[in-house]
């Protein structure tokens, strides 16, 4: 279980995160759904701890992380995978590198077994056979989908996604949208999803944390959240610009 | 009061460059910590040899043959005027391997490998690849910069050794055939007057300047933000600010060890 408690962020004079609180059950896919801005990539990189916060503790299974030596962080971040942005492949390296990179950092399996788990991993997420090619050559959603099948080589407890449809066509939004649920399933791990976006939201979430200005101001199922009377939700599920300015 | 103003205004800078210069120690320190510790990450420092040493040799060979061309014929020019000729073999021998060797050298690898590296590892940084990395539980430090900073201060000594001789080469080729001072003469001066001391001292010069310029462009590049934009920033200061370091350390270096 992930666990934030009182957690204060700010960068300069700009409180991202006041005083946050959550806790995002395990084996299920939880969605952080927020405004551009509004610090939801900042609360998925406390939780891997690239950042630290200001104040407040983060506990995973009852560790709290904020006090950890690297040497003890990195033993944490092992049950993690995390899918970035823009994937974050490394350019230098072909796509079955890239996802052989953890099985090669992490463990001492023959060259052999590596390579039948990375296209094994390519496959779940719908690539086979890319593995010789380059990210460059990739589209942004089979970048995307290789960058899953990274996160997901060492078999992670805990799968972060930071807008995984971002910049997307609505199909290929759809299909890793598909792929989160399916991964989800066959994995049992607990999946983080950062989002601004309503449709995949409902679509995947079984609970959603709504963040605004800085706190998580509602955390319920996709029918709790749907049903919310607060001004805020409201507006953005039904995405109404007026009487909210414009935002930073 | 206003005298408070003007020194804080005018140290302002000071700090600044105090402040930098302690945050790229820190980064050298990081990454020599990292060097002794497990895994060795011998693939990367090899990998980085090669873009940093074997790929830099084809501009350094051109500019050392030229440097000891012209350097022939510029002291030929000066020494005819009272009949020195024959001291422009040992001319040349003694710019190339206690200054011109390891500078030139030092200063071609910055423009090509530094900049390479400021905007190779600059890339990693905005695109979040160090984040992944980081992720990943794999050390950046470790795994990008160390295996850097140990090929430049390896490399760069032997790619002046390799400067130095064929500066020599090309002045020797410049004085005895072209300008026909006596190649007996010409190579008898340099026996005489080039120390093991001089190529010695210019390969620590080597070293240290490989150290600097690997250092300073990692630094650049591993702190980058601001997009493209500030890839491209951190390249451009990178060669800059090693450019800039060397000739002031070369300085100091000389004084001490000459």
């Amino acid at each position: 279980m992930i666990r934030l408690a009182g957690v204060t962020k700010s960068f300069g004079s700009q409180r991202v995160l006041n005083a946050l609180d959550l806790e995002i059950p395990s084996e299920e896919i939880t969605v952080i759904l927020g405004r551009s801005g509004s610090g939801k990539s900042v609360i998925l990189k406390h939780i891997i701890g690239l950042m630290t916060p200001d104040s407040g503790k983060i506990y995973i299974n009852d560790k709290d992380i904020t006090r950890l030596n690297e040497r003890e962080l990195n033993e944490v971040r092992k049950q993690f995978g995390m899918l970035f942005q823009d994937a974050a492949l490394f350019d230098s390296m072909t796509v079955g590198e890239n996802v052989a990179f953890p099985l090669v950092e992490h463990t001492r399996l023959p060259k052999k077994e590596i390579q039948r788990i990375v296209e094994e991993k390519l496959r779940q997420v719908g690539l086979p056979g890319v593995a010789e090619k380059m990210p460059s050559e990739l589209s942004g959603g089979m970048r995307k989908r290789a960058g899953l099948a990274r996160a997901i080589a060492l078999d992670p407890k805990i799968i972060l996604f930071d807008e995984p449809i971002t910049g997307l066509d609505p199909i290929m939004s759809d299909a890793i949208d598909d792929l989160i649920v399916n991964t989800q399933r066959q994995t049992r791990a607990t999946c983080v999803v950062i989002s601004h976006d309503i449709a995949s939201t409902f679509k995947i979430a079984h609970n959603i944390a709504m963040l605004y200005e800085g706190q998580i101001i509602e955390f319920g199922s996709p029918e709790a959240i749907r049903n919310s009377s607060h001004p805020f939700i409201r507006q953005f599920i039904k995405r109404e610009a007026p009487g909210w300015n414009a935002g930073p | 009061m206003a005298m408070m103003n003007f020194f804080e205004y005018a140290g302002r800078p000071f700090v600044g460059i105090l402040e930098e210069f302690g945050r790229v120690m820190l980064l050298f320190l990081s990454a020599a910590v990292w060097a002794f510790r497990p895994p060795f990450r011998l693939r990367q420092v090899f990998k980085q040899m090669e873009a940093v040493g074997v790929n830099s040799l084809p501009v350094v060979l051109i500019t050392a043959v030229s440097s000891g061309m012209v350097l022939a014929l510029q002291s030929y020019y000066g020494f005819r005027m009272f009949g020195g000729e024959s001291l422009v073999g040992a001319t040349v021998a003694l710019s190339m391997t206690r200054e011109i060797g390891p500078v030139f050298t030092a200063l071609m690898v910055t423009g090509r490998a530094g900049s390479a590296m400021a905007a190779e590892i600059g890339t990693m940084r905005v695109k979040e690849q160090i984040d992944a990395l980081y992720a990943m539980s794999v050390n950046p430090v470790q795994f990008l910069v160390m295996p850097r900073v140990l090929a430049g201060m390896v490399t760069l000594p032997v790619l002046t050794v390799v400067s130095d001789f064929i500066g020599i080469v090309g002045g020797y080729f410049v004085g005895g055939q072209l300008l026909g001072i006596n190649s007996g003469v010409f190579m008898a001066r340099i026996y005489e007057m080039l120390d093991l001391n001089d190529i010695f001292n210019g390969l620590i010069k080597a070293v240290c300047f490989g150290l600097i310029l690997s250092v300073v462009s990692c630094y650049k590049g591993f702190y980058t933000t601001g997009g493209a934009e500030g890839v491209g920033r951190a390249a451009t200061q990178a060669v800059v600010i090693s450019t800039v370091s060397i000739f002031i350390s070369d300085f100091f270096l000389t004084a001490v060890m000459f």
